[in-house]
């Protein structure tokens, strides 16, 4: 340990390169989601004449714009060293509101819902960063908060609300757009500024230090209460909204969903390189992590023969490759150089 | 000034380890005022008979949160259990059974080998083990429900001796195993110091990987049991609903009952308690016409209570 550690602090104070190897296990780090992605891609373009189409990936684009929408906030989340288990409690929460408050107009129908979400986040938040509880219980209490709330103003979920059929708000999420899904247009624009904000921000670098050690971060003047409670509002924020689009394009907000939708999260972003143990990751890998789930999905789906079921074997399958490829690889990138 | 102090770390202390007995005590006296019935016999056998699997599944997460783990797959066992049974009762119970707690085991296996031996964290791997073994779980079973006829499982669902359903009796012996486990055994003392200070357990040449691969598997076995007597319970096999979202629950329970998230101690007693506090309250709420939507806010309120409370005992 001792030896490892002492080679990583001369080569760093004599400024010399990291090895090829660990270079490479970086890369792949990073990368590995997309590269996997691509592969799978261009395996079923070759395979199924109506996978490489416009049409379907339009559809494959749309139908996992809402689960890439909160992976957005779960990313920041993780990358301060958290963890948000409410956010599928609060996606169907904010998609009941909205498609109540939708009666009133557009307006009311997207701030009702962001509004609830954020209280939410903020709750957490303080309860996380102030208090400092441990975040996995503290949302855990969100995710059963939120999904009671839920059943309490759904007359324990006997209730549907439905959103007008002319109401502005379905554009959000059945609308198009020179033939893109609204959804989609949505989240290219959230991933950008998403990444722009974690990586050429105040906010984003004090996230990565939070992340990377909370006390250090602490001592080096970062305010780590106001970062943490920032960043779970904001995660909030992003289950919101993609309950809000989902509700839109189903026209109405069904009390039964987001159920499990915190792990698939979850699962994207760990698959796009976002380390859970927090301090380093991005919002690209994320996006790749959510497209590798829908492209494994849409896969097995296109080949018919498989059982359908077997897509969450596959899912879960994928899940302990990257989990432990990205585990070696980051003893590989410590234990040679940084 | 420090005397006052003390005495308020002692009160947070005391409260953090039998704040779940008061509450139980206060629960129950409160029932016996406004709940019609309480005290029946037929109250209290549902009673224990509906916080059985959460209870079971909790004995094991309690050990895994002891090592400053934690097991999310635990339903999706539950579920692999369930879809498995069916299978083999053509060979009699006792195969079949033995085939389900070996799947358990297998599970638990896998994700102690994912913790123990590559070194992925302990929620990431056994994610990824509820979102496989569930599938896994459907396409044993095709995604059917499917109904039991076997009369060793229907006698394990609904006999009884002595009053007592044969499905509690289980979860008693468990408890006291899992208890005589923690409390009077060597393996016990190395999973709480690994808990602990997982790097000194190292120095100190305990046996980390082995502790760790035994709990994980010792969680999927507990699973696997809950799994059955499950399935005995509903006299079908259930894989798609059986165990949903129970890992919530039974972490629930193991936190109200005192065992920190942070690992390093184990209360088995307290998780029992957990258990039936958290039932107590879902069902006192029920029994009064409260609905399941406040009951689950007040669940939310306990957990994060119970946790602040925690945090305010340990500083």
């Amino acid at each position: 340990m001792t030896m490892t550690e002492s080679f990583v602090d001369t080569s760093a104070a004599t400024g010399a390169r990291p090895s090829r190897g660990a270079t490479l296990a970086a890369l792949a780090q990073r990368h590995g989601a997309l590269v996997v992605l691509v592969i799978l891609l261009v395996a079923g373009g070759i395979a199924f004449d109506t996978f490489l189409t416009f049409y379907n990936l339009g559809n494959l684009a749309v139908q996992a714009s809402f689960l890439a929408v909160v992976t957005l906030g779960m990313t920041l989340v993780i990358v301060s060293g958290g963890i948000d288990l409410s956010v599928g409690s609060v996606y169907a929460l904010a998609g009941v509101l909205a498609a109540y408050a939708s009666q009133w107009g557009l307006v009311p129908a997207l701030l009702l819902p962001l509004a609830v979400s954020a209280v939410i986040g903020l709750a957490q938040g303080v309860l996380i960063g102030r208090f400092g509880m441990a975040p996995f219980i503290v949302t855990l209490g969100g995710l059963l908060f939120a999904r009671g709330l839920l059943q309490f103003i759904t007359d324990e979920g006997a209730s549907t609300y439905l959103m007008p059929g002319d109401s502005p708000v379905r554009w959000l999420g059945s609308g198009k757009v020179l033939g893109i899904g609204v959804p989609v247009l949505i989240v290219v624009l959230l991933f950008l500024v998403g990444g722009f904000v974690l990586q050429r921000t105040r906010y984003g670098m004090r996230l990565f230090a939070l992340g990377g050690n909370e006390d250090s971060s602490a001592l080096m003047g970062i305010p780590v209460v106001r970062t943490k409670v920032l960043t779970y509002v904001l995660s909030g924020l992003g289950a919101g909204l993609a309950g809000i689009l989902a509700a839109a394009q189903l026209g109405s907000g069904v009390t039964v969903v987001g159920v499990g939708l915190e792990l698939n999260a979850i699962a994207a972003v760990v698959i796009g390189g976002t380390v859970l143990t927090g301090g380093r990751g991005g919002v690209t890998g994320t996006l790749a992590g959510v497209a590798l789930l829908y492209v494994i999905q849409d896969l097995i789906n296109q080949s018919g023969s498989v059982n359908a079921n077997m897509q969450q074997v596959v899912s879960g399958g994928v899940l302990i490759v990257v989990v432990v490829v990205q585990t070696v690889l980051s003893r590989v990138r410590r234990g040679q150089s940084r | 000034m420090t005397t006052v102090a003390l005495r308020r770390d002692n009160l947070l202390a005391l409260t953090r380890d039998y704040g779940v007995y008061a509450a139980l005590v206060v629960l129950v006296i409160i029932n016996l005022i406004i709940t019609p019935n309480f005290l029946a016999a037929d109250n209290l056998r549902t009673q224990a008979v509906q916080v059985v699997p959460v209870l079971i599944v909790a004995l094991g997460m309690a050990l895994v949160i002891g090592t400053e783990g934690i097991d999310l797959s635990v339903g999706s066992v539950m579920a692999v259990s369930a879809a498995i049974l069916p299978l083999y009762l053509g060979y009699g119970a006792f195969p079949a059974i033995l085939l389900c707690l070996l799947a358990g085991a297998v599970a638990g296996l896998l994700s102690g080998t994912l913790v123990a031996v590559v070194g992925v964290q302990p929620i990431v791997a056994t994610l990824a083990l509820l979102v496989g073994g569930r599938g896994l779980a459907l396409v044993i079973s095709d995604g059917q429900l499917k109904d039991i006829f076997n009369p060793t499982i229907l006698a394990l669902g609904d006999g009884s001796v002595a009053g007592i359903p044969y499905t509690v009796l289980v979860a008693v012996v468990l408890v006291a195993l899992v208890a005589l486990l923690v409390g009077k055994t060597t393996f016990g003392r190395q999973l709480v110091a690994i808990g602990g200070n997982r790097r000194a357990a190292e120095f100190a040449a305990l046996p980390v990987k082995r502790v760790l691969l035994v709990v994980y598997v010792l969680s999927g076995l507990l699973a696997a049991i809950a799994g059955i007597l499950g399935t005995a319970r509903l006299t079908a096999s259930d894989p798609s609903k059986l165990g949903e979202l129970i890992e919530l629950s039974a972490i629930t329970a193991v936190v109200v009952g005192g065992t920190p998230l942070s690992g390093g101690r184990v209360r088995v007693i307290g998780t029992v308690g957990g258990a039936l506090l958290m039932q107590l309250i879902t069902a006192t709420l029920i029994k009064n016409d409260v609905p399941v939507s406040v009951s689950q806010m007040v669940q939310a309120a306990i957990i994060v209570a119970a946790v602040l409370l925690q945090r305010r005992a340990a500083r």
